[in-house]
């Protein structure tokens, strides 16, 4: 078993809409301080037995073409083999 | 003239495209999303609504229904298809077209009668049309903000690819006001506002939509 965590966040140069609106909320709650925040997603995939290169490689290709729009977005891969 | 009409899950506005094409003088045809068959048609809507509930990014699933694989590769070979809305998105999505369409800049859902300008009629879908002729549709949508690098945008802009752009009030904060654009061959065009619902005087705010319909019957008989 292996634990994938995927990272999907908009491109600096896009503008993030939500993460403004969640920026704005922090002022009302009283937090002062907070320069920036953008709002991305998360996807946690778990993979039946080890991790190959193969299977690295396809999974990448999930995070490439499915999980993450290139035109719009980055993202950040991590395979977690500890159980 | 037979113009396909995909329904995906979640589809809204394949009934109103189809009743559009037929206004127009043409045979609209259903497509099913879960059949890789295009049914011989000689063009292709993807309509508007929320297919695959919008999961993920608006049109991402879509992208990959067994039907697109068919609508991907005949667009390549020059099948025209017209992407409203929610179609536009799975057009960006399957990189038919560049760019993407993101949350609206003021996060609102907006649903209002806008004006548009028409300026590239050397598309498929807008031949019916005058450059720079301004017509009013209804726009809906929450994420229709057109987003693309300036690199593609100038070159959009360069090679007249831009098919009609916001008049008066940018919506939702589309880039250079953009609400349309077609590939270079220009028989894809993706459209934000939706044409569709402006076909009869009945429940339209105006006739002005009917153009796209035309325009395809019109020049598949010209070709």
């Amino acid at each position: 078993m292996a634990r994938v965590v995927v990272d999907v966040m908009l491109k600096p140069e896009i503008l993030d809409p939500q993460g403004r609106a969640v920026q704005g909320a922090l002022g009302r709650l009283g937090i002062t301080g907070v320069t920036d925040v953008r709002q991305g997603k998360q996807f946690v995939i778990q993979v039946d037995g080890e991790i190959t290169p193969e299977r690295r490689e396809q999974l990448h290709a999930l995070a490439a073409e499915l999980l993450c729009n290139p035109v719009i977005e980055d993202f950040i891969l991590v395979v977690e083999e500890d159980q | 003239m037979r113009i396909g009409v995909v329904t995906f899950p979640g589809s809204l506005d394949d009934r109103d495209a189809a009743r559009a094409v037929r206004l127009a003088g043409g045979e609209a045809v259903a497509l099913w999303h879960g059949d890789a068959d295009l049914k011989k048609v000689d063009a292709v809507i993807l309509p508007g609504g929320f297919s695959y509930g919008d999961y993920l990014r608006c049109g991402a699933i879509s992208r990959f229904a067994p039907v697109m694989s068919e609508v991907v590769a005949a667009a390549n070979g020059g099948l025209p298809v017209l992407g409203i809305c929610n179609g536009f998105q799975i057009l960006c999505e399957s990189h038919l077209l560049p760019g993407a369409l993101t949350r609206n800049e003021n996060l609102h859902f907006i649903c209002r009668d806008q004006k548009l300008r028409i300026e590239d009629t050397n598309s498929s879908w807008t031949s019916s049309y005058t450059s720079g002729q301004e017509i009013i549709v209804p726009l809906k949508n929450g994420e229709g903000c057109f987003v693309a690098d300036e690199k593609t945008l100038d070159q959009l802009e360069g090679e007249g690819r831009v098919i009609a752009r916001y008049l008066d009030v940018n919506p939702n904060g589309s880039l250079r006001d953009i609400a349309g654009i077609r590939n270079s061959r220009g028989n894809v065009v993706g459209l934000m506002p939706h044409p569709e619902h402006a076909v009869e005087q009945l429940t339209g705010p105006t006739t002005d939509g009917l153009g796209f319909f035309t325009s395809i019957l019109t020049s598949m008989v010209n070709s």
